[in-house]
């Protein structure tokens, strides 16, 4: 009951701030500031383009022009589908709940009602201890299976079974174990998060250059030198592919797992902005949801980039 | 037995090799025998397809023969070891690490145990100054030309101070005009440090120019060694004199009549 009237309290809140902070500046710098940080993402581009545009506004804009068209297309379609249907926020709507929104990211009124940044930041510490156990377990894993035939062939039937299930088939095992609501969001994380990994180190391990290893059959190294040397460097890129499906494959799910679970993060955010039918705020986590994923994704990209020799 | 063991320093008895593959099984040498003295450069020619890297791999232990023995300074090859270094077609540097730093990998562990680490990059700068490297020493492979890629290989593999050098056909990528460079290079190398040599090649002007004896081998499936020549053109050697020398010519010859009309290869 208690959470209920503090939520309407909380949305009372909200509607006065509406009010009060809509010609706020730095609301709508800091709004702005995200949304630049999103173009910069999709811009990246190889330098010699990036030195075209300086000489050349004209191929800029033409570079420039199809993905703003998608934009356009894609807020058209969503303020069309707005207005047909009863109770659903279009664009300026859903900006200026935005707006208000992140111009307190981090305020705290109690355990359920906290702000964005909160939200995201919980969210993203799930992610990555859940991603993190499951990047230590899995890449060793990995180079095992894909180093000795014998584990390779042991391993093929328990992934050729657990990798199929859906995440959350693995909460309830996660609250049966952990007996709390938090670790077990984390064990779906890891278990969602493992298996891009093992399989792609496991494969990376496998098309290590055959010349590479009768380097180090004639050489005659030792398995340490042969990781160290040879597999680790060689392997690197699919072992940095399988981080990155595995970070897009947690933070798919963790907006799911936390629906589930509760406590603060953007998906219970969602599910209580719903139980509050504040839909703007819904539309919002979803734009949020997919602009971390972007750019945990394009952040990953650039770390691979730098692994790579050739 | 010193005699014999120097005469008979690699030693191929009644090689066969048989590959499974998934159209069954590939008879790819039959009956290989061969000595090579200590010291000597063999070359091993012949059609592709003819199993020739095959030989090599089996002498360096990369490969495990399906019956007949291979014995090296009267120790049966089990298994690949630094005392049979192998230079690569394809130069087989690691991309990841700096010219330095590929030869040291092997420097490190043939005598990593008994030399310190100064005395361990003396070697490797030593192995690079030989190949005329020292100013690419950091370098990565990418940088770095085909030809100096090769250089790099012939390096590691010297560094070792192998008692063989097993060749795949080192120069086999490379331009005509490298590939005269790097064998002329290779010449001086092979006259300051002696090892016995057996390079696979399909060249034969590297064969005749660089060899002692040149293992001909017929075409495959079943492939099996055609004729010996002895090259007994005094060393050292040189390119231009050579071209000229009617000795050379008739060798020259020889392995162009083996190849082209006795064990011509049919059009594929």
């Amino acid at each position: 009951m208690s959470v209920i009237v503090m939520k309407k309290e909380s949305k009372g809140r909200m509607t006065d701030t509406i009010k009060q902070q809509e010609p706020s500046p730095p609301a709508t710098i800091s709004v702005g500031a995200a949304n630049d940080a999103v173009e910069e993402k999709v811009s990246v581009a190889p330098k010699q383009v990036a030195n075209a545009f300086a000489i050349n506004p004209r191929a800029f804009f033409e570079w420039l022009l199809p993905p703003v068209i998608g934009l356009g297309l894609m807020v058209a379609v969503w303020s069309l589908i707005a207005y047909q249907t009863q109770g659903f926020p279009g664009p300026i709507q859903t900006w200026h709940a935005a707006v208000v929104l992140f111009s307190d990211p981090f305020y705290v009124n109690g355990p359920n009602d906290q702000g964005i940044g909160w939200n995201i930041l919980n969210s993203l510490q799930r992610v990555g201890l859940g991603f993190g156990f499951a990047a230590l377990v899995g890449i060793p894993l990995g180079f095992i299976i894909g180093r000795f035939s014998f584990f390779s062939r042991m391993a093929a039937p328990i992934i050729g079974i657990l990798r199929p299930v859906s995440p959350l088939a693995w909460l309830p095992i996660g609250l049966l174990v952990f007996k709390a609501a938090n670790p077990a969001a984390i064990w779906v994380i890891f278990i969602s998060a493992i298996w891009p990994m093992i399989i792609n180190t496991a494969v990376g391990v496998t098309k290590v250059p055959q010349d590479y290893m009768n380097v180090a059959k004639v050489l005659n190294l030792s398995e340490w030198k042969i990781v160290t040397k040879i597999l680790f460097p060689s392997v690197l890129p699919y072992m940095m592919t399988g981080v990155r499906l595995s970070i897009g494959v947690a933070w798919l799910v963790i907006v799911a797992a936390e629906m589930l679970t509760g406590g603060v993060g953007i998906g219970f955010w969602v599910w209580d902005e719903w139980n509050n039918l504040v839909v703007e705020h819904i539309i919002i986590a979803i734009f949020v949801v997919g602009i971390v994923g972007l750019l945990l994704e394009q952040g990953l990209l650039l770390l691979a980039k730098r692994f790579s020799y050739e | 037995m010193e005699n014999i063991l120097q005469e008979r320093y690699v030693q191929l008895e009644n090689v066969n090799m048989t590959f499974n593959t998934k159209k069954g099984t590939f008879n790819a040498l039959k009956d290989i025998n061969l000595n090579i003295r200590e010291g000597e450069f063999i070359s091993i020619i012949g059609h592709s397809g003819c199993g020739k890297s095959t030989v090599l791999n089996l002498i360096a232990g990369l490969l495990e023969a399906t019956s007949g023995h291979l014995f090296c300074n009267g120790r049966e090859i089990a298994k690949p070891g630094p005392e049979r270094a192998v230079v690569f077609q394809n130069h087989s540097l690691l991309p990841w690490l700096t010219c330095f730093e590929n030869v040291y990998l092997a420097v490190e562990r043939v005598f990593g145990g008994s030399e310190t680490q100064m005395q361990l990059e003396a070697r490797t700068y030593a192995a690079l100054k030989l190949v005329g490297l020292s100013h690419a020493a950091e370098k990565r492979p990418h940088e770095i030309s085909g030809g100096m890629k090769q250089r790099v290989g012939i390096a590691r593999a010297l560094a070792m101070e192998p008692k063989v050098l097993l060749l795949d056909e080192p120069f086999g990528a490379l331009d005509a005009l490298t590939r005269a460079n790097l064998q002329d290079e290779l010449m001086k190398i092979m006259a300051k440090n002696n090892c016995t040599t057996v390079m696979v090649t399909h060249d034969v002007d590297e064969a005749v120019l660089l060899s002692d004896r040149i293992v001909m081998m017929t075409n495959g499936p079943s492939a099996t060694i055609g004729e010996i020549l002895d090259v007994t053109l005094h060393k050292p050697r040189n390119r231009l004199e050579l071209a000229e020398n009617a000795e050379y010519n008739h060798l020259r010859g020889e392995v162009l009549h083996f190849l082209y009309e006795r064990h011509a290869k049919k059009a594929a």
